[in-house]
C-alpha cells in the first residue's frame, strides 16, 4: 500500500492541498505534485492495465520513460487518452480515468489472459487468426477491438478549444537539458557569449543531483543550480524554458523542441501547447541517462519499480510505493535508494545484489546503517497478486531454486543505466558499446554532421556516458568548450568541484537468475506497455528473427508509446544471447523523433479552420457570397458553382444560367484566369517553344488559342494569348494553372536559355475579368457606352482592343468559351466590383444572368471545347483530342516535339476524343469505361475507352459526354456499353448504359453563334 | 530539413522556402536526336550516392533558380551557384575536392 510520507518533498507545498479525480473518486495533493506521486500518495497502486494481457500494473519510473501509468485526461472537449501520469503537473480540478480495462479497473475481464500467458506468445495474433478467414471479421475482431487498444480517442465531433502555436526562432546552441551538466553547458556557452536556448522538459531545474545527495564546490547541488540558474537568466545571450521538451533534431541544425505552456494551469488565456523551430549551429544533449528494470519473475507487479525512481517519489514528493521496501540491485547506485529509504523512516529488510561482491562506499554504508546485503543472489519470484506481498529469493547463477522468503510490499530494482542517446541517433549519429557500463554511448568519431560537413550534436554528462556524478559535471565543461570552439567562442575558467560517493563496477544482469527455466522466463518482462517477456524474444530468436528491426516488430518490443526507453537495451541483451552474438554485433534499433509524443494540436499551430490555407479572393467575391453562390474550391481559390435562387435546386439553376446565356445575356467573373505577361525583343520566340502553335506570327491586336505541353509531350495547359505590343504578349493560362505555368516559364528561362531577352510577370490579380456572353452581349456593352467600335468588323472574333466602357479602364478581348458572341472585359482589380455592378444594372433588361462554373462546363462541352483536368489528365497528348490544328508543322521545336515523335505518341492505337450520347438520354457517368470482349490478364473486363466530361445539356434536352475512345474518330455513329458502378441486387451483373459515339460538337458545329 | 544559401538574393533559405528541381547540367535533346538521347535526357538519372549536383528554386523567396553541389549521403553543401552555366564552376569543384579528395567530375 502506497503512502504520503508524515514530511519531506523537495518540490510539494504541504501547506496547501489542491483536489483530482480519479475514476471519478475525488482525491487530495499538494502543488509540485505529479499525477503519479499525487496518486501514490493517496494510496493508488494500481493505475492501469496492461496491453495484451490486462495485468494490472503500477508506476515502474517516474519520468517521460513511465510505460504503465498511461491515463486519459480531462473530458469531453479537452479528453486526451494515453497522458503520461509522471510527466502530468497536478492543478486544481483535474480529471483523470484508467485506460485499457473493461469492465473496472479492479476486476478486468481481460485478465484471464493472463491466466493462459502461453496462448498468446509472440506472433500469436499473426499465427492465430489467419484461419479461417471468414472468423476474422465476425468472430475474432469484434472480440480483439472490444479488450485491446490504448486509452479512448476523443470525440471526432468534438472540436479541441485549445490553442496552439509555433515559434521560429534562430540561436547557435540549443542545450536540451536542464540538469548540472546542461546548466554547466548554458553557462560555458553563456558566458562565451554565444546565443542559447536551454530547455527542460519538467517544471523545474537540476535534475537527479539534488536527489542523488551531490554537492557542488562543498554546497548542496540545490544550491550551486539556483546560482546557476540565477546567473543565466541575468544573461541577454541565454533563453530557458522550463517544460520544453527537444523532441528531435533534424538535417543542417533543425531542431524541434515542444512547450507544455499550460498543461499545469488551464484555463489560463495562453496556447496550451507551442512547438518551437529551431536552426542552431550546435545542439548539446544534457539527456542524462534512464534506469533499465532487472528482469525478474514478476517484475511487473505493483509495487516493483526502478529503484531512482523510488528515490524520486521520497526525496522530491514525500510519497513511497510503501513501507517495506527490498531493493534488488547489480550495481552501488540502487544503493541510494536503500539509504533514502531509511532517511525517510520507512524499513528496508534486505538488498539483493546479482554480484558476487558488494564492498564499495555505498553498500559499506548500508551495512553500516544495519541492512542486510545479500550478495550473488536473485529474485526468484514476487509474491501477490495485485501488488507485493514478499519475494523469493535463489542464487543469481542458478535456475532459481528458492532460498528464502523475504516478507516486503514494495521492491526497488536497478539493472543499471542507459545514457539518452536519442538525440544523438536522429540526425545520424553512430553508438558504440561501452563494455564497462554495459551500454551504448555516442561514438564521438561518427557524430551527425551539417551542411558543412561537422559533427553538429553533442551528448554532454550522463548522456554521454558520465553516469558518476564527479565526472558528468566536467565532462560537460570540456565537451562545451571544444563545441564552442567550433563556432569561435572561446572560454576559460575554473570547472565546479564535484562530491559524491565512488561506485564499484556494475555488473551485466540480463536474466535473473541466470538460468531459469521456460516457467519462470516467461514472466520476466522486457517491455511492460506492450506485455513483451524475456521468452517472447527468445522465441523470435529460435523462430528466425535475428536482426533485431525483425524481432522488434514480431514481438512489439520497444512499440509501445515509450517507444522502448526502458526495454531496448535488455530486449537487446536477451536477443544477443539467444543468437549467441555479442550485442554490439547485434546492432540497435534506430531512434526517431518525438523523443515522447506531442500533440497533434502543437503539429497543426494555428493552422485550422479558416486559416488552415489562405483563400484567394476576386475582387466580385462580396458580391457572389450576398447573392447565393455556391462555392466549389479550384485551386486556392473559391469559384461560384452556381447562384441559387430561393427554392431552386443546383441544377435547376445551372440550367437556368445555361439558357439565359443561350437566349440573352450571361455575365462569368472570369477574373480567376491565370494572366501572365511575357515582353521582351525574344518573347515570341520564347512563346513559340512553349506552346505547340505559333505565337511570334501573331499580329497586335490579336489572339489565338494554345496548347502548352510539358517536355514529355503531354498537355499541361490551354488558353488565349494575346498580343499586346510587338514584344509583348498577354498569356491566358487555366485558373488553376496560373502559378504553375509562370513557374515553368521562370524554370526555362531562367535554366535553359538565359541569354534570351523575355521578362515574364503573374499579373492575375491586377485586373478582375468579367466574361458578358450571349446574344445581347453587345447590346449590354453599347448601353454602357464605349470609345472602341465593338462591331464585329472593327472588332472581330479573336481579336483585342483597349478602351473605355461604361468610364471603366477596360481591355476587350473577343474570345468564347461558350459558343455564344462573347466578349471578355478586363478592367483594374479595384474598379471589378463597380463594373460588375455596372453591367447587372444595364443588363437588367437584358434578364442579365450572373452564371457559375457547372453553366460555364456545360456550354463548352456542349460545343466541344476540352478542360485541362476533365479531358486531360498527365497521359494525354494533343493528338489525341483532335487539335493537330493548333500544332504548328512549320516550327522545328517546341517543348515536347520531340516526345510526340515517340512510335507509341504517334501509334494509330491512342484512344481519341469523341463526343457521347446516350441512346436512353441519361447522363452518363463519370469515370465510367466502354467495355470490350473478353478480359485482360487479372481477369478485368477488356476496355475501349472512358468518358472524360459527362453533363445534362439544357439546351439539347439530354445527356452529352465526351470521351477517349479507341479509334473513336473513324467510328461515328456506333454503339458503345458503358459500366455504372449503380448497386444491383445480389446475383446480377450491374447496369450498363448504350451510348453512340457522336461528334464532340453538339451545339452550333458552324460556329455561327460566336461569330457575329 | 535541408538550408541552402539562395546566390541570388544571399539568404540561407530554408527547404521549406525552396522547390527542388532534380539534376542540374543536363543537355536537352530535342527534335533530331536518336530515341537513346532523348530517353538518356528526360528519364536516366544517375541518382548517384555522394557529390550530386542539382537544381533548386527559391520559389518563396527571390523566385531565382539556382544550382547546389550536395552530398546526398550527408547532405553535406560543398556551394551553391547561380543556374546559369552548363558545368559546375572551378570554385565548386575546388570545395568538393577540398573535401572529397577521391571524388572526380564523370
Amino acid at each position: 500500500m502506497s503512502l504520503r510520507l508524515p514530511d519531506g518533498g523537495r518540490l510539494i507545498d504541504r501547506s496547501q492541498t489542491v483536489s483530482f479525480t480519479f475514476n471519478g473518486k475525488q482525491l487530495n495533493g499538494h502543488p509540485g505534485d505529479t499525477l503519479a506521486s499525487a496518486l501514490m500518495g493517496a494510496g493508488r497502486t494500481i493505475l492501469g492495465r496492461s496491453f495484451k494481457y490486462h495485468r494490472p500494473r503500477g508506476l515502474v519510473a517516474s519520468g517521460a520513460e513511465e510505460p504503465n501509468a498511461l491515463v486519459n485526461l480531462g473530458q469531453g472537449k479537452t479528453h486526451e487518452p494515453n497522458q503520461r501520469a509522471t510527466t502530468t503537473e497536478l492543478f486544481d480540478g483535474l480529471t483523470a480515468t484508467s485506460q485499457n480495462h473493461w469492465p473496472s479497473l479492479e476486476w478486468d475481464i481481460g485478465e484471464v489472459n493472463a491466466l493462459i500467458p502461453r496462448f498468446l506468445p509472440a506472433g500469436f495474433y499473426y499465427k492465430t487468426f489467419i484461419h479461417p478467414r471468414a472468423f476474422w471479421k465476425h468472430v475474432f475482431e469484434p472480440f480483439i477491438r472490444q479488450s485491446a487498444g490504448l486509452g479512448k480517442a476523443p470525440d471526432p465531433k468534438q472540436t479541441d478549444p485549445d490553442r496552439y502555436e509555433q515559434f521560429y526562432a534562430h540561436t547557435e546552441v540549443v542545450i536540451a537539458g536542464g540538469g548540472i551538466a546542461g546548466l554547466q553547458a548554458a553557462l560555458e556557452a553563456g558566458r562565451a557569449g554565444a546565443r542559447v536556448i536551454l530547455c527542460e522538459q519538467t517544471g523545474h531545474w537540476g535534475g537527479r543531483a539534488p536527489v542523488d545527495g551531490v554537492e557542488v564546490d562543498g554546497k548542496p547541488a540545490e544550491a550551486w543550480i539556483n546560482d546557476a540558474v540565477q546567473e543565466l537568466e541575468a544573461m541577454e545571450n541565454v533563453h530557458l524554458r522550463l517544460r520544453t521538451m527537444v523532441a528531435g533534431v533534424y538535417d543542417h541544425g533543425y531542431v524541434i523542441a515542444y512547450e507544455r505552456v499550460s498543461d499545469h494551469a488551464p484555463a489560463s488565456d495562453i496556447p496550451r501547447h507551442r512547438l518551437w523551430r529551431i536552426r542552431t549551429a550546435r545542439v548539446i544533449a544534457a539527456t542524462g541517462a534512464l534506469e533499465r528494470p532487472l528482469s525478474f519473475p514478476g517484475n511487473d507487479k505493483p509495487g516493483v519499480m526502478l529503484a531512482s525512481a523510488m528515490r524520486d517519489y521520497v526525496v522530491n514528493w514525500g510519497v513511497a510505493p510503501g513501507a517495506r521496501t527490498v531493493v534488488v540491485t547489480n550495481n552501488d547506485d540502487a544503493y541510494r535508494t536503500a539509504l533514502a529509504l531509511l532517511d525517510a523512516g520507512l524499513a528496508v529488510p534486505c538488498i539483493v545484489d546479482a554480484r558476487p561482491r558488494a564492498e564499495g562506499a555505498l553498500p559499506q554504508q548500508a551495512r553500516a546503517r544495519g541492512i542486510r546485503v545479500l550478495t550473488a543472489t536473485g529474485i526468484a519470484g514476487v509474491k501477490g497478486l495485485r501488488g507485493v506481498v514478499a519475494v523469493q529469493l535463489c542464487a543469481q547463477d542458478g535456475p532459481g531454486t528458492v532460498t528464502e522468503d523475504v516478507v516486503c510490499d514494495a521492491v526497488a530494482m536497478s539493472g543499471g543505466w542507459s545514457p539518452v542517446v536519442h538525440l544523438w541517433s536522429h540526425c545520424g549519429g553512430k553508438l558504440t558499446w561501452d563494455q564497462d557500463g554495459a551500454f551504448f554511448r555516442p561514438d564521438p568519431d561518427r557524430p551527425p554532421t551539417d551542411q558543412h560537413g561537422e559533427g553538429f550534436v553533442a551528448c554532454v554528462g550522463a548522456a554521454d556516458g558520465a553516469l558518476i556524478a564527479t565526472s558528468t559535471m566536467e565532462n560537460a565543461s570540456i565537451k562545451t568548450r571544444k563545441m564552442l570552439s567550433e563556432i569561435g567562442k572561446m572560454v576559460s575558467g575554473s570547472v565546479p568541484a564535484v562530491t559524491a560517493a565512488t561506485e564499484a563496477p556494475m555488473r551485466p544482469v540480463w536474466m535473473m537468475p541466470a538460468t531459469a527455466g521456460p516457467k519462470k522466463r516467461a514472466k520476466m518482462w522486457l517491455d511492460f506497455q506492450n506485455d513483451v517477456k524475456v521468452s517472447d524474444v527468445q522465441l523470435a530468436a529460435r523462430e528466425g528473427f535475428e536482426s533485431v528491426e525483425h524481432t522488434k516488430r514480431y514481438t512489439t518490443l520497444g512499440m509501445a508509446t515509450d517507444q522502448g526507453k526502458l526495454s531496448n537495451i535488455n530486449g537487446l541483451a536477451i536477443l544477443a544471447q539467444a543468437l549467441d552474438e555479442d550485442i554490439p554485433r547485434v546492432g540497435t534499433t534506430t531512434f526517431r523523433p518525438p523523443y515522447t509524443p506531442i500533440s497533434m494540436g502543437a503539429i497543426a499551430g494555428e493552422a485550422r479552420g479558416t486559416i488552415f490555407q489562405p483563400l484567394r479572393r476576386t475582387p466580385i467575391q462580396g458580391w457572389h457570397e450576398a447573392n447565393g453562390a455556391h462555392f466549389e474550391p479550384v485551386g486556392h481559390w473559391r469559384r461560384p458553382y452556381c447562384f441559387r435562387r430561393k427554392g431552386e435546386s443546383h441544377r435547376a439553376a445551372v440550367n437556368r444560367e445555361i439558357t439565359a446565356t443561350r437566349t440573352s445575356l450571361g455575365l462569368l467573373d472570369a477574373s480567376t484566369l491565370g494572366k501572365i505577361v511575357v515582353k521582351g525583343p525574344d518573347a515570341g520566340r520564347f512563346l513559340d517553344m512553349l506552346y505547340t502553335g505559333m505565337m511570334s506570327s501573331l499580329k497586335p491586336g490579336r489572339c489565338r488559342y494554345g496548347l502548352m505541353c510539358n517536355e514529355n509531350g503531354f498537355l499541361m495547359d490551354d488558353g488565349v494569348v494575346a498580343r499586346l505590343d510587338d514584344d509583348s504578349f498577354l498569356v491566358h493560362t487555366t485558373t488553376g494553372g496560373a502559378d504553375r505555368i509562370h513557374a515553368h516559364m521562370e524554370d526555362w528561362l531562367q535554366t535553359e536559355w538565359w541569354d534570351w531577352q523575355v521578362y515574364t510577370a503573374n499579373i492575375t490579380e491586377a485586373f478582375a475579368q468579367i466574361a458578358v456572353v450571349g446574344p445581347k452581349a453587345r447590346a449590354v456593352l453599347d448601353k454602357l457606352g464605349s470609345d472602341l467600335d465593338l462591331s464585329n468588323a472593327a472588332l472581330p472574333f479573336m481579336s483585342w482592343a483597349e478602351g473605355k466602357i461604361g468610364g471603366f479602364d477596360a481591355r476587350v478581348f473577343r474570345i468564347s468559351f461558350s459558343g455564344e458572341l462573347s466578349f471578355e472585359v478586363a478592367v483594374p482589380a479595384s474598379q471589378g466590383r463597380a463594373f460588375w455592378d455596372a453591367l447587372l444594372a444595364a443588363g437588367a433588361e437584358f434578364d442579365a444572368t450572373p452564371y457559375g462554373t457547372e453553366a460555364l462546363h456545360v456550354m463548352r462541352a456542349e460545343k466541344g471545347f476540352i478542360m485541362i483536368g476533365d479531358e486531360t489528365d498527365g497521359t494525354v497528348i494533343p493528338q489525341d483530342l483532335g487539335l493537330d490544328w493548333a500544332i504548328s508543322k512549320k516550327k522545328p521545336d517546341y517543348l515536347g516535339k520531340r516526345a510526340q515523335e515517340r512510335p507509341h505518341m504517334t501509334s494509330p492505337d491512342r484512344w481519341k476524343l469523341v463526343g457521347l450520347e446516350t441512346l436512353d438520354g441519361s447522363v452518363l457517368p463519370d469515370g465510367s469505361y466502354a467495355v470490350a470482349p473478353g478480359t485482360n490478364a487479372n481477369g478485368q473486363r477488356n476496355t475501349q475507352g472512358r468518358v472524360t466530361s459527362t453533363y445534362f445539356s439544357p439546351t439539347m434536352g439530354r445527356g452529352i459526354a465526351m470521351g477517349l475512345v479507341l479509334h473513336g474518330p473513324d467510328r461515328m455513329g456506333e454503339v458503345l456499353e458503358f459500366n455504372t458502378t449503380k448497386a444491383s441486387p445480389k446475383g446480377e451483373t450491374p447496369k450498363t448504359v448504350m451510348a453512340r459515339i457522336v461528334s464532340p460538337v453538339f451545339h452550333d458545329p458552324e460556329g455561327e453563334k460566336q461569330n457575329v | 530539413m535541408l538550408t541552402f544559401r539562395c546566390p541570388c538574393c544571399g539568404i540561407d533559405a530554408c527547404e521549406t522556402e525552396l522547390a527542388p528541381g532534380g539534376e542540374a547540367h543536363l543537355k536537352r535533346f530535342g527534335p533530331g536526336s536518336s530515341d537513346d538521347e532523348f530517353e538518356g535526357y528526360l528519364f536516366l538519372r544517375p541518382n548517384v550516392r555522394g557529390v550530386h549536383f542539382e537544381r533548386w528554386r527559391h520559389a518563396m523567396g527571390c523566385g531565382k533558380w539556382f544550382l547546389a553541389a550536395r552530398c546526398t549521403a550527408t547532405l553535406e553543401v560543398f556551394g551553391t551557384y547561380p543556374a546559369q552555366v552548363s558545368a559546375p564552376p572551378p570554385d565548386i569543384l575546388a570545395a568538393i575536392r577540398a573535401k572529397r579528395p577521391d571524388w572526380s567530375l564523370t
